[in-house]
């Protein structure tokens, strides 16, 4: 196969599935009887700067989530459990920061080394569970999931201050020196966008590199194709099950952290639930390439962004488009097996035009 | 590799492995928690943990993460593993809310049914006749079901108010109650029954849907374990190529599994707006297709762990409702008696291996006998450090109990051979 050929096959997968999403949308739309012409109008329309601002920051967001989900992806480990992981770990950082204890931007690292640890530690029972224990990471972290949402619930209450007349309760805001303004671009851009965008794409750069430039990743990746290979050459499965765990818990951490210096300043009961599920989508769509996962997050941001206003505009409740994006997921993974199975069958018939002799080829290539 | 490290464990499952299993024993298990339980009552003083009230919220509670789990037992035995059982779940809760609204209860039992096999079908066509990761579908499953309902409910519920007088976006209007037994017995029989709170609560007040769904586990039981049909099926979960190769339509045999498991699925979102409430809300199903699949497994992917599963995950939740405070305070004694029960049993364990080996095992253990101990003692002071256990951790109970069970007894679970492989017709050679 040509080097053409490959990058079509490649381009090809998410373009069916992106296409395939938008028909089934229409569907569901035509039969709901809703505006079919209208949402996608609404939802295809040229976004504003200020959305455009929205976008990049929810896909900055999702980004780091899809990050984690990667990291145990590539070992074979299925971190449901970033949801969990990503806010203890903020509501850690949210009080540790909140303190005050070293001035400015060093109070930031502090709130993230923070997040970090106890995302990490929060994924390594899981972690520990399977590697010692053999339990499912599934049905593990699904559990810590619903053990997060209770235990920061009570540690809120015992951290919070309540505003005066006001339900919502929250840690103490940080410090204004640590509150990250973002950049606006010299005021080019109605609202900045989060200082942590950068983070986000320098972890997923060094996701990049520790996973495909380094012995750790390397063994990471081997005991995910296969753990008993890996058993031969040599490698611990059991403790780099535990790091993966810990990586991915550690980068979950990271999630709510550009919500909480950029801009809620503070973690309370309405801090943004379900990053971390939005972060499994993205990436699936992704397939785990850094790249990738930064369309994804842009691609499920975009259609966030673009179908707030449905409910205003054209009267349909924007809930369509979390169809639009889970069949997104579904048929991302079909297409991708379809093309590759057409792929493996153009394959074999060049193989087999090589060789002159079709029976043969055959044999050669199963 | 582990020869020396866990001596219990190897030396303890042939045995218990020639144990044959006796139909008495289910029964012998229940008298003995309940005799348990009300030692405990006597001695914490905790009321509610064996009264009329937490058995019957019990049997609610349980029903729908039993059906759930039943669902899971269908698709995962014949080899595809369905973590979309929420999402199905949900699409029963609202398939329950609207036919059950517009056309009576028992059409909101079948709404439910059709709505979980909409699931279970594109489930079953995504892992089975496209072959994709079967998490991956499952995931995607629960997304577009949560999406799908929302939007349906706005749809209905939401825009249509003079159609759905009372209800909102986000639930139905309030549906008409399935008949309990005491319904359907003869007058003079129903006052006998009522009359002691134990049997109005365990049979009286029993909703007919909850006989329904004990039939549909013990039937489950019948057909997977006692046809050719369920030994086909099995087959496909264990053996994909073996059983192909001796002329079982192995795809045709999986996507029925499949969709049964939407089916179940289904129902049970369709007993949680039914029977456990009143009608459809958003996010009623509150994550119990997900401790469903955990009740699956801790049940060892059999019908009667399974229920078992369900029935434990279903009392602490109940608890943690019923003055959960105290509940769960004693509750925290019976894990530390049955911690210590269990570190002198692997003590007694590894004596024996001792004895038999000569050294090898002994350290081994006497370490992990003594970590148990200190497990075991944590909960225990806990009990006499504390008067009430607050109630954020009261709701943590049950994941928290799954999570320390499946600790404990994960290694001696055993999953269908090829659950969750993707297997492709042909393959058998």
């Amino acid at each position: 196969m040509t080097r053409g050929t490959r990058l079509l096959l490649g381009i090809a997968a998410p373009a069916l599935a992106v296409f395939a999403a938008f028909v089934i949308t229409s569907i569901v739309l035509l039969l709901a009887g809703d505006p079919v012409g209208a949402v996608w109008a609404q939802i295809l329309s040229v976004p504003k700067p200020g959305n455009l601002v929205n976008i990049v920051n929810a896909a900055s967001v999702l980004y780091l989530s899809g990050l984690a989900v990667a990291v145990g992806f590539r070992m074979n480990l299925f971190n449901i459990g970033v949801d969990g992981q990503y806010r203890i770990a903020a509501f850690a950082a949210a009080v540790v920061a909140g303190q005050g204890w070293l001035p400015g931007i060093l109070n930031v690292v502090l709130g993230v080394v923070a997040a970090m640890l106890v995302g990490a530690l929060w994924a390594g029972i899981a972690g520990l569970l399977r590697a010692n224990r053999g339990v499912s990471e599934v049905i593990s972290t699904i559990m810590l999931n619903f053990i997060a949402t209770s235990l920061v619930a009570f540690l809120l209450r015992k951290a919070a201050v309540r505003e005066p007349g006001s339900n919502i309760i929250s840690t103490k805001e940080i410090p204004a020196s640590s509150q990250l303004q973002g950049f606006d671009l010299f005021g080019l851009l109605p609202r900045p966008i989060y200082a942590f965008a950068v983070v986000a794409v320098v972890v997923g750069f060094l996701y990049w590199f520790v996973l495909n430039r380094t012995r750790f990743g390397f063994e990471l990746r081997a005991t995910g194709r296969s753990a008993t290979a890996a058993v031969a050459s040599g490698v611990n499965v059991k403790r780099m099950t535990l790091y993966a765990m810990l990586l991915s818990g550690a980068v979950a951490g990271l999630v709510g952290m550009p919500l909480l210096f950029g801009q809620d300043h503070a973690y309370g009961s309405t801090f943004q639930p379900g990053l971390g599920f939005a972060g499994i989508a993205v990436a699936l769509l992704g397939r785990n390439h850094p790249i990738g996962i930064g369309l994804g997050a842009l691609l499920f941001a975009f259609l966030d962004e673009q179908s707030n206003p449905l409910q205003i505009l054209v009267g349909v409740s924007p809930e369509i488009v979390n169809i639009t994006q889970g069949v997104i997921v579904l048929t991302v993974v079909i297409s991708y097996e379809l093309v590759r199975r057409y792929g493996v069958r153009l394959e074999q018939r060049e193989v087999a035009r090589a060789l002159g002799d079709v029976p043969a080829a055959k044999g050669a290539a199963a | 590799m582990t020869a020396v490290v866990d001596p219990v464990g190897s030396n303890l499952a042939p045995e218990s492995e020639r144990r044959r299993f006796r139909w008495w024993w289910p029964l012998v298990a229940l008298a003995g928690v309940l005799v348990f339980l009300n030692l405990l009552r006597l001695v914490t003083g905790a009321d509610d943990i064996t009264s009329a009230g937490t058995l019957r919220a019990t049997l609610v509670a349980t029903m729908p993460i039993a059906l759930a789990a039943l669902g899971g037992l269908w698709s995962e035995r014949a080899g595809v593993v369905n973590i979309g059982l929420e999402g199905m779940m949900i699409l029963g809760t609202f398939g329950a809310g609207y036919f059950g609204y517009l056309y009576g209860p028992w059409a909101g039992v079948l709404g439910a049914i059709f709505m979980g096999l909409i699931g279970g079908l594109i489930h079953a066509v995504a892992t089975v006749t496209f072959g994709v990761d079967h998490i991956i579908s499952g995931v995607a499953l629960n997304l577009i079901s949560l999406g799908a309902v929302q939007y349906l409910a706005a749809l209905t519920f939401g825009d249509q108010k003079e159609r759905f007088p009372g209800g909102g976006p986000t639930q139905s209007p309030k549906l008409g109650h399935l008949p309990t037994i005491s319904d359907l017995l003869p007058a003079g029989l129903a006052d006998a029954v009522n009359s002691s709170k134990l049997t109005k609560a365990l049979i009286g007040d029993l909703s007919l849907l909850t006989v329904i769904a004990l039939l549909l586990i013990l039937g489950t039981w019948w057909v997977l374990w006692h046809t050719a049909f369920g030994l086909r099926l099995r087959s496909c979960g264990e053996s994909p190529a073996a059983a192909e190769s001796l002329g079982v339509k192995v795809m045709r045999y999986k996507f029925i599994a499949v969709l049964m498991s939407g089916a179940m699925a289904g129902l049970a979102g369709g007993f949680l707006a039914l029977v456990a409430s009143s009608g459809f809300r958003d996010g009623q199903t509150g994550g119990r297709g997900y401790i469903g699949l955990a009740a699956m497994i801790f049940g060892n992917w059999r019908p009667g762990g399974m229920l078992a599963g369900s029935a434990l995950f279903g009392y602490t939740q109940t608890l943690g409702l019923r003055q959960g405070g105290t509940s769960v305070h004693a509750l925290l004694l019976a894990i530390g008696v049955l911690g210590l029960a269990l570190a002198f049993w692997q003590w007694r364990a590894a004596l024996r291996t001792h004895r038999a080996t000569q050294g090898a095992g002994l350290l081994a253990g006497n370490v992990s006998v003594l970590l148990l101990t200190v497990a075991a003692l944590i909960p225990v002071a806990l009990y006499f450090a504390i008067d009430e256990v607050p109630g954020d951790f009261t709701a943590m109970t049950p994941y928290l109990v799954t999570l320390l069970v499946l600790a404990f007894a994960s290694q001696r679970l055993r999953m269908p051979a090829a659950d969750g492989q993707i297997y492709r017709k042909g393959s058998a050679g």
